[in-house]
């Protein structure tokens, strides 16, 4: 069968399973949407932006599992995508990017919207290729998906140049794919494994620590055997939240710089710590020669370079956390008995007294402004029998709804990480409901961040992706505003954002539905009102605007030195604030 | 402290970018690298001497392991072995030192491998002491260049009560 190229790139993804590609044209890329527009079986989803086709496709990776897709031109095609893919690669979400690149005879001649796209994303991808010659095409393609998603997952590049897109040649679809310089080790060893099962059976004071590695490779079902087996308690990073059933008795909830007080302290006091798809980010670590220090280490994890890059492991273990937690789980379902549950009672007891010593907490009062904890909460209880998939952007929202939205399931809780990136939750939670058109999405955003990738309400609305976005708005950079709060005396550099746009008229400008609660009273109704909406819609929630995160460990911070509230000078300058507008809603304030 | 790893790799366009990139990027040391083609065409050998504690070694072995076109990742300080470097110095010569930089070429058994009426281009193989060494001696006669091929290194074959015969290889 004689194909050109740009056909032999859709008959390859349609072999891969791909139903869905985000996607941006342009001159280079001409051919490739050409035949994109005379078949039916892959669905295009035209985006306003590459960042946003490239975190759509990262939404819908996260939710299925399975590797996102999207396409973008040469150039600032490529330039402008470069941000989803730092991001994917920092989060290890399976990505394919397939980039257009000028002809192969103008490569180098700075030619028209040129630019070296294998030297750009070469530090942000897991692997990239250039294909020169059309004949290579199919299995480069096949070598992408195998790569992006084999292994601890990652964003791949292909790039295309023009004249491979356009050049024919017999089509051959290559069965197997085998890379001799990358073989993935998902069976862990076997003597390391048994030594792991002896660690757990003796720890008095054990503590599970899982991220997203639990997540990607699917093994819930057998964290959740581990944690119940043998009675040890389990804290979750940010990526690693849904991995372990939020409202189960055994989870302390998120661990970390925003963390819960029991997250944190069991983290500390704990004389045995299973990593399991983590990476002792600094953000969990703290101060990293204090972190742990009465803690002998288990690291399960599938990429040996997160094995003692940042703290001193005792038990690495180099597998996949499904396979190695199987073998794990079968070697203690022999040996657990009464005496695990006996020997760690105290430890037990001691985790509940800080669970009621210092619980996530706010203040909202009936007539006062709306806390943004307030709103999590109530989105949480009015959505949580939907099981919804919910997106975040990054910030102060990011880290509440990590607080207080908890996941039952794995897969339904899309954030940037370790990127960080604001603008990344609304295209990611469209990408999420493109996948899984029927789900209720929720994408809860700062006002801040939300303003980064607005533009793609107009592909929500265009394409049918009825996201649900409540940003809360300070009309801050509120994490920003918050550390300044905390650390460079209330100056208020750069963060106070004074004005933001009026987001009901802005979604109604899109085409979409616009909604504000204004008062507590009305929140509840105004959530309700926006799920029930088939469509997109933004629901505005104007917040207090000084609120807090808290605990917080300050950056290079020990795990038990948490800040649990203000400090007192700044609660006196709140409540200054407040004397004079009591909602704290209309102060621009210089410091 | 110093470590020498030597690292088989696909013999392919960007890949000592990739490895370049995986040193700066995570700022890891590069004293020196070298990089040929082995005897098979499609893999190509670098000699990569860096430093650190052993940590930072751990790291930079894992790191290379990770890369996709690395196929094979040997940390040489972990045994014995034997390396090498090249020198080429073009040393100034004044009518009555010409015969004191051979003298000293001789001692060191380099070769003088271009010869002009006020140069000598002196070829010197050793290892970085010997070299920093005649380096250090032909300095105070004035030296116009001075290139260096970084070092190569190889793990010393464990020698075994009963000898066997080595291999043969094939040369091309």
């Amino acid at each position: 069968m004689k194909l050109n190229g740009s056909e032999i790139l859709i008959e390859c993804l349609k072999r891969e399973g791909v139903k869905t590609i985000f996607a941006l044209p342009g001159g280079v890329v001409l051919k490739i949407f050409d035949m994109l527009h005379q078949q039916k079986d892959l669905d295009v989803i035209l985006t306003r932006h590459e960042q946003g086709a490239g975190h759509m496709a990262e939404g819908y990776a996260k939710a299925t599992g399975k590797a996102g897709v999207c396409l973008v031109t040469s150039g600032p095609g490529m330039t402008n995508v470069i941000t989803a893919l730092a991001d994917a690669y920092m989060d290890s979400v399976p990505l394919v990017c397939f980039s257009g690149q000028v002809p192969t005879s103008l490569i180098g001649n700075d030619a028209f919207q040129e630019a070296d796209n294998i030297g750009l994303s070469r530090p942000c991808t897991k692997y990239n290729f250039l294909v020169k010659d059309v004949n290579d095409l199919a299995m480069t393609i096949k070598e992408a998906f195998y790569i992006a998603t084999t292994g601890r997952p990652g964003p791949v590049l292909v790039d295309i140049p023009k004249d491979v897109s356009m050049a024919t040649t017999e089509f051959v679809y290559p069965t197997s794919v085998s890379i001799r310089g990358y073989n993935p080790t998902y069976d862990g060893n076997k003597w390391q494994i048994k030594q792991a099962a002896e660690a757990i059976m003796k720890a008095k004071k054990p503590i599970l620590y899982v991220g997203g590695g639990v997540v990607f490779s699917g093994a819930s079902a057998e964290l959740i055997e581990l944690a119940e087996l043998t009675q040890i308690p389990v804290d979750m990073t940010l990526m690693g939240l849904g991995a372990f059933p939020g409202e189960h008795q055994l989870s302390l909830g998120m661990l970390g710089m925003h963390g819960t007080y029991q997250a944190n302290m069991a983290m500390h006091y704990s004389d045995l710590v299973i990593a399991i798809g983590a990476r002792f980010d600094d953000r969990v670590t703290g101060k990293v020669s204090e972190f742990c220090p009465h803690a002998k280490v288990i690291h399960v994890d599938i990429d040996p370079t997160s094995i003692r890059k940042n703290i001193h492991v005792d038990i690495p273990i180099v597998g996949d956390c499904k396979t190695v937690l199987r073998e794990l789980n079968q070697i203690l379902r022999a040996s657990v008995n009464g005496e695990q549950k006996e020997l760690r009672k105290p430890w037990w007891k001691q985790i509940r007294e800080w669970e009621a010593a210092h619980p996530l907490s706010y203040q909202q009062d009936a007539d006062g402004p709306i806390k943004p904890q307030y709103v999590v909460k109530r989105l949480y209880e009015l959505t949580k029998d939907r099981d919804p998939i919910v997106s975040t952007d990054v910030g102060q929202h990011q880290m509440w709804a990590a607080q207080y939205f908890k996941l039952a399931k794995p897969n339904r809780w899309l954030t940037s990480g370790g990127l960080g990136t604001m603008g990344f939750g609304f295209p990611a939670a469209m990408g999420a409901q493109a996948a899984f058109p029927g789900r209720l999405v929720l994408c809860i955003a700062g006002d801040g961040s939300i303003q980064m990738n607005m533009q793609e309400m107009a592909t929500a609305v265009v394409s049918k992706l009825p996201v649900k976005i409540i940003v809360l708005n300070n009309r801050f950079h509120g994490m920003v505003r918050q550390w300044q709060d905390l650390f460079y005396q209330g100056r208020y550099a750069s963060s106070d954002l004074e004005n933001t746009p009026d987001f009901v008229k802005l979604a109604e400008a899109y085409g979409a539905v616009g909604l504000r609660a204004n008062k507590v009273g009305d929140l509840d109704a105004v959530l309700k009102e926006a799920i029930a909406v088939n469509g997109p819609v933004i629901v505005d929630v104007p917040t207090y605007r000084f609120e807090n995160v808290y605990p917080m460990i300050p950056a290079g911070g020990c795990n038990h030195e948490m800040i649990l509230e203000d400090p007192p000078e700044l609660k006196t300058k709140q409540a200054g604030i407040s004397k004079v507008t009591p909602d704290g809603n209309d102060t621009v304030l210089t410091a | 402290m110093e470590h020498i790893i030597s690292v088989t790799v696909e013999n392919k366009f960007g890949v000592l970018s990739r490895v370049a990139g995986l040193f700066s990027g995570r700022g890891f040391n590069i004293e020196s690298l070298s990089v040929a083609p082995t005897l098979d065409p499609s893999m190509s050998q670098m000699t990569i001497v860096t430093s650190g504690d052993d940590r930072i070694i751990e790291q930079i072995v894992k790191h290379l392991n990770k890369l996709i076109d690395v196929i094979k990742v040997v940390d040489l300080n972990e045994s014995e072995f034997v390396s090498r470097e090249t020198a080429l110095i073009k040393v100034h010569t004044k009518a009555e030192d010409r015969a004191e930089a051979l003298r000293i070429a001789d001692i060191f058994r380099a070769n003088v491998i271009d010869s002009t009426p006020a140069t000598y281009t002196i070829e010197v193989t050793g290892d970085p002491k010997k070299i920093e060494a005649i380096i250090n001696l032909l300095q105070p006669l004035g030296i116009k260049e001075l290139t260096r091929t970084g070092r190569v290194a190889v793990a010393r074959e464990p020698i075994r009560a009963s000898a066997v015969q080595p291999k043969k290889v094939a040369r091309e």
